[in-house]
């Protein structure tokens, strides 16, 4: 374990920042983002982010590739750039299990190699929620806010900033900032993790299970008659596949320019009404359809392709964002008392 | 704190529903929390008992829905509008969006609605309970030991701080006092903004339009925005509703829909409500009010049920095109 008292935190940011491109949260008009720090940037200790961290290692639009004509002539054009080392500094334990999700959606055969080549250069220093919401409930999903992995684990107490790393990145990292560091013992961070579960226990979600849920459940909740009344008044928006950390759909599209073409994707939603389309149109069709589909896939799809694990993570992000406040945890309640009948 | 109570609009919803008036009742339904409510169909005097809720959090425009729920449901479709709502209820029969003999319209009084985010920054994160008191609301957090007690006023929405009637213009029914159309400082923000320069102006909405991330909630909550198939929805139009393709396309999508909307918008303020990413997008819409008071008269959509929107209308008076646009940019 390695202590780095607050108010030395600045100076820890300089010294990354001096090697390498270093994210973290800040105060933005709309609360905190990640944002490359910068001399007199702010680091915000709030709860969570707006949005996780994907957009780092899945931006919301890229482009892939680029086709020159010239005459009947097709050039291929590879417009990547090299990836460059990052870090980013205070992922909470839901968000770094996020990327875990998306690794398996990403890193399984056939990788995707931008994607893959961002999580190569990418280092995640998590850190440990010491006030989480009211709309936490990572716990659901196995996830200890206490306890967040990552390249190194963070925690703060009052004085300082206490890490640990767990991976040879993360090690690396650590030496990076050696100068600030120095070695001690685990009881400041025995005693923090103590105070958050603390925390986590009464947390008013703490009770919320998923184990109703997982593969294997598509008869029994594809038909329920709950989907009607919690999507009736579902507006279609993209808010909720938006700001979650899970959600990676997207969508392939190419630009045309004056002599050739830009392929780029960007997310897609399957809230979406074009959302999949194909040339025989699209297959789902209401709304009802739609948003049955984004939680079966949370819920029952990805578990029962991905050894049981869940796509969700219990950030909270759609309890915040919905509209209509209309989220995950709504829906799985509404779920449950369907099996209980 | 509102001044009709859940229970009083809950037993006539009831009896409206038992008597047979009414098939289903519009209304907002009970969440995990006191202020995530969610806009509900309530068919049975059970059912709304168990979750219909009328409170600080009852924010959401319910008008909009009647598109597609008159289409859906047989029989007459109760809805509680709030003042702001029935112009957004007028300004949809001015365009024929939906049957008026479908609906019972019940007028509701608003004292203006809470900013969950506005009292996210005075309490801070955790918030367990919110009671309603005359003028204060307690919230209950996780990590304060005895509720805090914040003022209606300081957490009142954008929108209800500028509030422009209490007084409903469409209704069947009325429940609790009537109130009268205000003068609001609306434009006020506005006229900070035309006040800036070209450039500066520029740089306002690029900031705030950089944070668009495309997820169209503003358009799908805009009781304005009814078309059938969005433009932005056709795949074979060129442009990507999903992609925020770089700065170009939020500003051409955020203004594109204004215009649309200018006349038909009646400043019900969903459009900035909904916005995850809080761009104030309602400045856009005011602009255009704002503007097209200033050269065709004052004018207020949804006012009546079957006026003509001054973009819409010809009349001998109207200005000339080169004494409203002065032509070219006042950059130096």
């Amino acid at each position: 374990m390695l202590k780095c008292t607050l108010s030395n935190i600045d100076k820890l940011f300089e010294i990354v920042s001096a090697s390498m491109p270093l994210y973290l949260p800040t105060e933005d008009k709309n609360g905190a983002v990640f944002k490359k720090w910068q001399p007199g940037t702010v680091w915000s200790n709030a709860s969570n982010t707006v949005k996780g961290p994907k957009d780092l290692f899945f931006p919301q639009s890229e482009d892939l590739m680029a086709f020159k004509t010239e005459g009947k002539k097709i050039e291929v054009i590879d417009t990547r750039t090299e990836t460059e080392d990052f870090a980013v500094f205070g992922v909470r334990a839901c968000d770094v299990k996020s990327l875990e999700i998306l690794d398996r959606v990403f890193l399984t055969e056939p990788r995707d190699s931008y994607y893959a080549s961002r999580r190569e250069h990418g280092v995640i220093i998590s850190l440990a929620c010491n006030r989480p919401t009211e709309n936490c409930f990572c716990g659901t999903f196995g996830i200890d806010a206490a306890e967040p992995m990552g390249d190194v684990s963070a925690w703060l107490t009052d004085d300082a900033l206490y890490l640990h790393a767990n991976t040879e990145r993360g090690q690396a990292f650590t030496k990076l900032i050696a100068d600030l560091t120095e070695a001690c013992d685990d009881s400041a961070v025995s005693a923090q993790k103590e105070k958050n579960r603390k925390v986590m226990k009464r947390l008013p979600l703490a009770d919320l299970e998923a184990n109703a849920f997982g593969g294997s459940k598509t008869e029994q909740f594809f038909h329920s008659p709950q989907w009607e009344k919690l999507s009736e008044s579902c507006l279609g928006c993209g808010t909720c596949t938006f700001v979650c950390p899970t959600c990676q759909c997207y969508d392939i599209r190419d630009f045309k320019t004056n002599n050739g073409v830009v392929r780029y994707r960007c997310w897609d939603s399957c809230m979406y009404s074009e959302f999949t389309k194909m040339a025989h149109g699209n297959n789902r069709n209401s709304q009802k359809e739609r948003f049955r589909q984004r939680f079966m896939h949370k819920l029952v799809y990805f578990p029962e392709n991905n050894d049981g694990i869940f796509s969700c993570v219990g950030c909270g992000r759609c309890l915040a964002k919905c509209p209509i406040s209309m989220n995950i945890v709504k829906v799985m309640k509404a779920l449950e008392v369907d099996t209980d009948d | 704190m509102q001044t009709v109570t859940t229970k009083s609009l809950c037993e006539r919803a009831a009896s409206l529903l038992g008597e047979g008036t009414v098939a289903a009742v519009l209304g907002w339904k009970r969440g995990e929390f006191d202020y995530d409510l969610t806009p509900a169909v309530f068919t049975a005097a059970e059912e709304l008992t168990e979750g219909f809720i009328y409170n600080d959090f009852s924010g959401a425009n319910l008008s909009k829905y009647l598109l597609k729920k008159t289409r859906e449901i047989d029989g007459k479709i109760l809805v509680f509008l709030k003042p702001c709502d029935t112009y957004s209820f007028n300004q949809l029969l001015s365009e024929h969006r939906f049957d008026r003999e479908k609906v019972y319209a019940i007028g509701i009084p608003c004292s203006g609605m809470a900013d969950i985010q506005k009292i996210r920054k005075i309490v801070g994160e955790g918030i367990t309970a919110i009671e309603a008191c005359e003028n204060s609301l307690l919230v209950h957090t996780l990590y304060d030991d005895e509720p805090i007690s914040v003022s209606c006023a300081e957490v009142l929405t954008e929108r209800c701080l500028n509030c422009k009637s209490k007084k409903h213009v469409a209704y069947d029914e009325l429940i609790g006092d009537e109130g009268e159309v205000l003068t609001s400082n609306r434009f006020d923000e506005v006229e900070k903004i035309e006040a800036l320069s070209a450039d500066e102006r520029f740089a306002f909405w690029q900031n705030e339009l950089s944070r668009c991330i495309r997820c169209n909630a503003c358009r799908d909550a805009c009781p304005a925005c009814t078309c059938e198939k969005c433009v932005f929805d056709n795949p074979n139009s060129g442009v990507q509703s999903k992609a925020p393709g770089g700065e170009f396309e939020e500003k051409l999508f955020h203004i594109i829909r204004a215009y649309h909307v200018a006349g038909r918008c009646t400043d019900c303020g969903e459009c900035s409500r909904v916005c995850p990413q809080n761009i104030p997008l309602h400045l856009l819409n005011r602009k255009f009010i704002k503007d097209m008071n200033e050269t065709y008269g004052e004018y207020q959509a949804g006012e009546y049920d079957n006026q003509r929107a001054p973009l819409v209308n010809f009349s001998l008076d109207d200005p000339e095109p080169s004494d409203v646009v002065k032509g070219g940019f006042d950059r130096a």
